[in-house]
């Protein structure tokens, strides 16, 4: 066990965090120039990270796939950013927010790290107004607020449904300052493509120049991985084409743990697969169940007549309908956490009630909403008596104004008008909780290798409440990371540049060099995307929303058979040396094989039910997920042993001083 | 449906690039523009040919990656959206259609249907933000109330993804619906006001070195701007620079 330090403050929840800052070294600003650090990843945790460090006067090198910092996935985040600033006068405070994503993380993670969040997410949305984040405004000029699934407040800021979008310009302007400076140097179309360690501390990396093929080697007295989450591991997900886990899955090669890889957040509102050519999924913003209400046909046969194409969900009455979350959850309804509106999406198309041609879609409805928003209006604008059309039409501008661009996005996919029929929608994989174990200065497992964002672990347990990513990325990549990196950092003001040209360098060179050639060599006459699809199967089938033993031992084997087969016979055209865009899936699929095999693992292991893992031998009669708090209340932590099935698992324990455990319940 | 494709291919930037023929079968409507791409990447791969490459990430039309000239248009025929919100719906069995990659001085091509867009990077580091330290300690959200109508509009400014689409459709190659999108966010918000003549200077000053052409206000970037971005942002950039100008 004592291989795990957390590094948890003393003292008072409450006070940790502020005694932590209080307690740590600092570097002064003149030594601050002799240090380099390497920021993998630009997205709302790397460019806040890479921004604060330079600003801070560090010497900063960042790293990313896509041509601009400004494109990474977190720009694809619609809903929402949560802050406990308690503007709307509804009881909000730090421990709510705190209490709410233990909760809503199914009482599977850190107390000390969720409560920092709290804390930090109010000052995320003072200094996102001061660099210019256009969050919405009612008419007095003030924030406004929405409500996300699985609490009872309104504390989520919103830019629209683009609310990603909005904050990343945010962090990619901040980081703009620092390149204008001199003080970031930008590496864009650069792949980390592996970790390098000298004397035992992570001290460079190796990247890939995406459009010269060129091999380099990076050094610095520390290495940022804010490289975001592993759901691509399932082929299709909500992530970008190019989200992928390989700088975390490097990292953990060279000894980072990797923690509880099996926690998966499976989002219920996506937009239904259409068919095999099918490339990723599209979410649907959660803000939508503010106002939809989710429901399948009460019979059978009528689900089956809408599958056929002979009866509209428009015809069917209110009485006909079975809106199955107010049903079963009446005190959260429609607005449950997302791992409990997939499961239960998933409940009724399995038992037949699903409502698109493959049977795997449910409604979400907007007609109540456009008929409750247009009587209101209609009594705001003076209209007395106002006729049905008139309702309809008032009550379509509101939704309009609100969920506009996603209705837009909803039609040109599936080509039907949602103000008009109901939206179909089905849960997608979408975030992934595990990750690179950190303790509470957000290190690695390895000396000077940090990790923040969605790569890391550490603030949502087993589920994710919605609008708490954006709040995570930001937290760790403005305010907790700038300070806890500096403890590391302040012992090395006498190092100097880090060499480039060490024996660990050129070792780590070598072996990316050799791993590339032998992906080029492979013999056979499958693709990439050949064995990605497979791989994205067996996880979906073995691995998805719902467990068991028997599958996941499956899994593992036929991970195992797929990844020999990929290595001995991918088909990769074209050459090493030049842009090559088959050559770096590969790279990404082949360390997703390895990922995958560990993630069943995991899942195999966790012998219970708990937020997004959930076994079907552990559920109650009702079908509930059933927790088992006495036997693996821990973090899994996996050691690398050379394969993915000799990892060898390092326990955590969590400890709960300021929160009673309970078993979760939104009824 | 069968479609017969006319595609761009280059080796590098440094190599003469040129139109080549390929056929399609078993395209269906329900597919992306670029999952028809996909497909017939996988045909060449299996034939052991270099897929063509292009350029695409996100595939939900918010990061900006994907390019395309697509029968001469920029992201294709549709309004509002892009390359990657495309379906196939929107062609016809046996339809011609033409691939390049968008053309601008500025936007060098790297390989095949990619191109370089760095100029608009360039344009941003000189001036598109508002210099503030991340400190924790500026002051509460809600210190400055905003008119909601200026708050909306520079939102609806901000909303720009960057793809260059605006560039690809201008006969002039001009950057100025990009550059006026930048500058109108920050000129239309309070906390914007106190940088607001250097940052218009320093964005015009680095546009035009970039190579970009001026604007004749044809206002075919609005047309294909898949963000709506509107021709009033380049008349505010005007006014903006003007006034930052004279006030010197």
């Amino acid at each position: 066990m004592g291989i795990l330090d957390s590094k948890i403050p003393s003292g008072p929840l409450a006070d940790k965090w502020t005694k932590h800052k209080n307690d740590i070294d600092l570097v002064n600003p003149a030594n601050k120039r002799n240090i380099d650090v390497i920021v993998v990843g630009t997205g709302l945790a790397g460019g806040a990270a890479a921004a604060t460090l330079a600003e801070l006067g560090y010497n900063v090198k960042t790293f990313c796939y896509q041509d601009s910092p400004r494109r990474a996935h977190s720009i694809a985040a619609q809903g929402g950013i949560n802050a406990a600033k308690n503007y709307q006068g509804d009881g909000d405070s730090h421990y709510r927010l705190f209490y709410d994503t233990i909760k809503g993380g199914d009482y599977r993670s850190r107390e000390a790290n969720v409560y920092r969040l709290a804390e930090e997410s109010v000052n995320i949305i003072d200094q996102c107004v001061a660099q210019g984040v256009p969050f919405a405004r009612e008419y007095g000029g003030l924030l406004d607020n929405r409500s996300f699934g699985g609490v009872l407040v309104s504390r989520t800021f919103y830019a629209k449904g683009q609310t990603g979008q909005q904050l990343l310009l945010g962090a990619y302007a901040a980081m703009n300052r620092q390149i204008n400076r001199g003080k970031i140097k930008a590496y864009n179309r650069h792949e980390m493509m592996d970790l390098v360690l000298v004397d035992g501390k992570a001290r460079g990396i190796i990247a890939r120049d995406l459009v010269s093929g060129e091999i380099q080697r990076h050094s610095a007295h520390a290495v940022v991985l804010a490289t975001g989450g592993y759901g691509n591991v399932f082929f299709l997900s909500t992530n970008a084409m190019g989200s992928n886990v390989t700088a975390a899955w490097r990292a953990h090669r060279k000894g980072a743990f990797f923690a509880n890889p099996c926690y998966t957040q499976i989002h219920p509102t996506c937009i239904p697969v259409s068919g095999e050519h099918q490339s990723k999924l599209t979410l649907m913003s959660e803000s939508l169940r503010n106002d939809g209400r989710i429901w399948v046909p009460k019979r059978k046969e009528d689900a089956v007549a809408i599958r056929e194409g002979k009866l509209k969900p428009t015809q069917l009455a209110e009485e006909e309908r079975d809106y199955y979350l107010e049903r079963r959850y009446p005190a959260f309804g429609n607005l449950v956490p997302r791992d409990v509106a997939s499961r239960a999406a998933k409940e009724r198309c399995d038992a037949g009630f699903g409502v698109n041609k493959t049977g795997e879609a449910v409604y979400l409805d907007f007609a109540s909403a456009i008929d409750r928003y247009g009587k209101e209006k209609a009594l705001t604008s003076g209209i007395k008596n106002p006729d049905n059309e008139t309702i309809i039409k008032l009550g379509e501008e509101v939704i309009e104004a609100k969920y506009g661009n996603l209705f837009q996005m909803y039609e040109k996919i599936v080509d039907e008008n949602p103000y008009k029929t109901p939206m179909m929608i089905y849960p997608a994989v979408h975030y992934t909780m595990g990750g690179l174990w950190v303790d509470y200065n957000l290190q690695t497992t390895i000396e000077g290798c940090y990790c923040a964002g969605e790569a890391n672990f550490s603030d949502h347990g087993a589920n994710r409440l919605g609008a708490s990513a954006l709040m995570q990325g930001l937290a760790d990549g403005y305010f907790v990371l700038p300070y806890t990196i500096g403890d590391y950092l302040s012992d090395d003001i006498r190092t100097g540049a880090i060499p480039t040209d060490s024996e660990e360098f050129e070792a780590a060179e070598k072996a990316v060099r050799d791993r590339m050639g032998k992906l080029m060599s492979g013999t056979g006459i499958h693709s990439v995307d050949y064995y990605h699809k497979k791989l994205g199967k067996i996880m979906w089938n073995k691995c998805g929303m719902s467990r068991n033993e028997n599958d996941l031992k499956e899994a593992i084997k036929e991970i195992s058979a797929l990844r020999k087969d990929f290595w001995e016979n991918v088909k990769i055209p074209g050459s090493k040396d030049s842009k090559n865009q088959e050559l770096e899936k590969a790279g990404r699929v082949a360390d997703f094989m390895e990922l995958g095999e560990l993630f069943a693992k995991d899942a195999l292991h966790r012998n219970e039910s708990c937020g997004g893992h959930f076994r079907e031998e552990y559920q109650t009669e009702e079908g509930e997920a059933l927790r088992d708090d006495k036997n693996f209340k821990y973090v899994a932590a996996w050691e690398f042993k050379g394969e993915p099935k000799d990892a060898e698992l390092h326990k955590e324990d969590l400890v709960y001083e300021n929160i009673e455990l309970k078993t979760r319940s939104y009824k | 449906m069968k479609l017969y494709l006319k595609i761009w291919r280059q080796k590098d930037a440094s190599s003469k690039g040129q139109m080549v023929d390929y056929t399609l079968d078993g395209v269906e409507g329900d597919m992306s523009f670029l999952e028809m791409l996909d497909i017939l990447n996988e045909e060449l791969i299996s034939k052991g040919e270099e897929p063509v490459e292009f350029d695409h990430d996100c595939r939900e039309g918010i990061c900006g990656t994907c390019s395309l000239q697509i029968n001469g248009e920029p992201h294709g025929p549709d309004r509002l959206i892009t390359t990657c919100q495309l379906h196939m719906r929107k062609f016809n069995d046996g339809d011609t259609i033409v691939i390049e990659p968008f053309r601008a001085k500025a936007f060098p091509v790297i390989k095949d249907l990619i191109v370089d867009r760095n100029a608009f990077e360039r344009i941003q580091q000189a001036g598109g933000y508002i210099s503030v330290n991340t400190s924790g300690n500026t002051v509460d959200a809600n210190a400055i109330p905003i008119n909601k109508d200026a708050a909306d509009a520079a939102m609806d400014a901000a909303t720009c993804i960057g793809c260059g689409a605006c560039v690809a459709a201008c006969k002039n190659a001009s950057a100025m619906l990009f550059t006026s999108a930048k500058v109108s966010q920050f000129a239309l918000l309070p906390q914007g006001q106190v940088e607001a003549a250097d940052r218009v200077q320093n964005m015009v000053r680095q546009m035009d070195l970039e190579g970009f052409g001026n604007c004749t206000n044809t206002g075919a970037c609005e047309v294909e701007c898949p963000k709506g971005i509107s021709l009033e942002n380049i008349a505010r950039m005007n006014r903006e620079y003007l006034s930052a100008t004279v006030k010197g």
